[in-house]
């Protein structure tokens, strides 16, 4: 079959690779019709994220039909149209248990590796680092999904792919962004990040309620996006982040703010964005956690911050005195996706939200490769790709 | 689609000036660590400090410029150090300098790179190119005003997430008992 695979930073090549089999009973064979690239595989690609090996098949966004199923899998028959979430789930251990999902204990096949890096493993995860399982992703063919009668969602005829296919990440990942802000309808909801992420957890906000939602980023393709979804958007290349939100809300800054940046932040006219691109360059730092210290700054105190955007590893000059004198509260963490599956699937049959409106490159899984240095590059006003195998 | 002209800067512009950072680099790292070896070159002994300085100047021009996603500043700035090292350079041409034929050589490299510096500059900052507006794109059957808290109605966080009720504003009203955050 043909996949999309990491040979390296900046380098995804379409290759021919081995068709996936049933290993274990409880897996299911998945044929893809539909998967996309995530911001987070960007972080991937450019070589932020330790623990990747050459060959390694991308890809945690993706939908499509079972093929082939394990003796053993009771929920699943071939034919069935499934989404399949990015965290791989058992649905038995103490964390899946109480819904935190995306911290299972079992499913990390390289738990040892785990636990000495994290402490305690989290979670398998799809088309991702070694360190959480190194399972084959979905940019491909066919996915051999483990643990396929717990996680895959099962979708109606009749829903197209496009609407449905962001159940696999990014919608439950806005969605719990904000859910976890407990948005209050007299809340200012400040959002750093307008990419697919951002775009989602805009529009939860919305729907949750908060009374005022501001969006800030620096790309106007996207900032037009945010505004489309009910957002008062900030550019930040032109005007000051601090000052604007404090002016929305009478100087007291907003009671709820959320990363969804991550460790790859482009703000470039600061000193301390200059510090972090310096030390990274140095393998001093691997993250640049800039809009996390001017979150700490401009949120109002005793407010929330909410961060879905990815970590790699070590971030320097976190103003914890300032986090902790303000008595702010964080939350944070792969995104739980079977928590929310069920619940969004309804919104969107329902036409509350339709995710598709993200969309706005749609390639043959050939172009894969051309289109992640088009969505790293922002060029073409890409924000979100969708590859067709 | 509607368009809109942005100010950004296309591939092969910045393809040019991701040269130039890597040539600033490179040259700083020669005037940091052989500035004998040059100044003897140019016959111009005796500055080696200058050179240095000369050096750290190339070598921060050209992070910046590798590191910045709207590396224009930096290239205007390493259009002012090309104006430095061309006035230094003509200090050089003096005819009582043997070495005065390579610093004339030195003159037209400079010259050369300034030419390029300036064309990079110039792109960078004049740069349009076509952005489209996704302003249609809502993603919600109405508009976000008329959208804004229906979720509210069937949707309440799960206990977990939600900020416990002792830690909640004085005035609020007491949470109502959580619901299951399915409706399946």
């Amino acid at each position: 079959m043909r996949a999309l695979c990491w040979h390296g930073k900046e380098d995804i090549r379409c290759d021919r690779v081995p068709d996936p089999g049933i290993e274990h009973p409880r897996d299911a064979i998945v044929k893809v019709t539909s998967t996309a690239i995530c911001g987070s595989d960007l972080h991937l690609y450019d070589g932020f994220m330790p623990g990747m090996q050459s060959g390694d098949i991308m890809g945690h966004e993706f939908m499509g039909e079972v093929v082939e199923v394990g003796s053993e899998n009771k929920k699943l028959k071939v034919g069935d149209r499934v989404v399949v979430p990015f965290t791989i789930i058992c649905g038995e251990c103490d964390q899946c248990k109480r819904g935190y999902f995306s911290v299972g204990e079992r499913t990390n096949r390289n738990k040892d590796l785990a636990d000495k890096v994290f402490g305690h493993t989290t979670a398998g995860l799809f088309g991702y680092t070694h360190l959480t399982g190194g399972y084959p992703g979905g940019q491909a063919e066919y996915v051999r999904v483990p643990y396929a009668d717990v996680a895959p969602v099962k979708i109606p005829d009749g829903i197209e792919d496009e609407k449905v296919l962001f159940l696999s990440d990014i919608f439950p990942t806005g969605w719990q962004a904000a859910v976890q802000c407990d948005i209050e309808p007299t809340d200012t909801v400040a959002i750093w990040g307008a990419g697919p992420v951002g775009q989602m957890t805009i529009r939860s906000a919305i729907l949750l309620g908060a009374k005022q939602v501001v969006a800030i980023d620096r790309l106007p393709e996207r900032l037009s996006m945010a505004r489309a979804g009910g957002a008062i958007t900030i550019n930040f290349e032109e005007e000051s982040v601090i000052e604007r939100l404090n002016d929305l809300t009478g100087g007291k800054g907003p009671e709820k703010c959320i990363d969804a940046v991550g460790l790859e932040a482009h703000a470039t006219a600061t000193i301390d964005s200059i510090y972090d691109r310096a030390k990274q360059m140095l393998m001093l730092e691997t993250d640049r956690p800039h809009v996390l210290r001017e979150i700490f700054y401009v949120c109002r105190p005793a407010g929330t911050v909410s961060m879905p955007g990815v970590y790699g590893g070590l971030s320097d000059k976190i103003p914890l005195g300032m986090f902790m004198n303000k008595g702010l509260t964080l939350r944070t963490g792969q995104t739980h996706v079977n928590r929310w599956t069920d619940d969004l699937l309804h919104r969107i049959e329902e036409g509350q939200i339709d995710p598709s409106f993200v969309i706005t490159h749609k390639v043959a899984l050939d172009d894969g490769p051309r289109m992640y240095k088009t969505f790293r590059d922002k060029e073409d006003g890409c924000v979100k790709v969708v590859l067709k195998p | 689609m509607a368009f809109q002209q942005s100010s950004r800067a296309n591939g092969s512009v910045m393809a040019l000036a991701r040269g130039l950072g890597w040539f600033s680099i490179g040259l700083g790292l020669a005037e940091m660590l052989a500035p004998r070896m040059l100044g003897k070159q140019l016959g111009m002994e005796g500055k080696e400090s200058l050179l240095r300085f000369y050096g750290a100047r190339e070598m921060a021009a050209g992070v910046g410029i590798l590191m910045s996603d709207n590396p224009g500043p930096w290239i205007w700035g390493r259009v002012a150090g090309d104006a430095l090292d061309l006035a230094t350079l003509a200090t050089g041409l003096d005819k009582q300098n043997p070495r005065n034929g390579n610093v004339a050589i030195a003159v037209a490299a400079v010259a050369g790179v300034t030419a390029l510096d300036c064309i990079s500059a110039r792109a960078l900052t004049g740069a349009t190119r076509p952005v489209p507006d996704y302003s249609d794109r809502r993603g919600m059957p109405r508009p976000p005003e008329e959208m804004r808290g229906a979720a509210r109605k069937d949707f309440t966080p799960p206990r977990d997430m939600r900020t416990p009720e002792e830690l909640r504003p004085f005035r609020s009203q007491p949470a109502q008992e959580p619901v299951l955050h399915s409706r399946a």
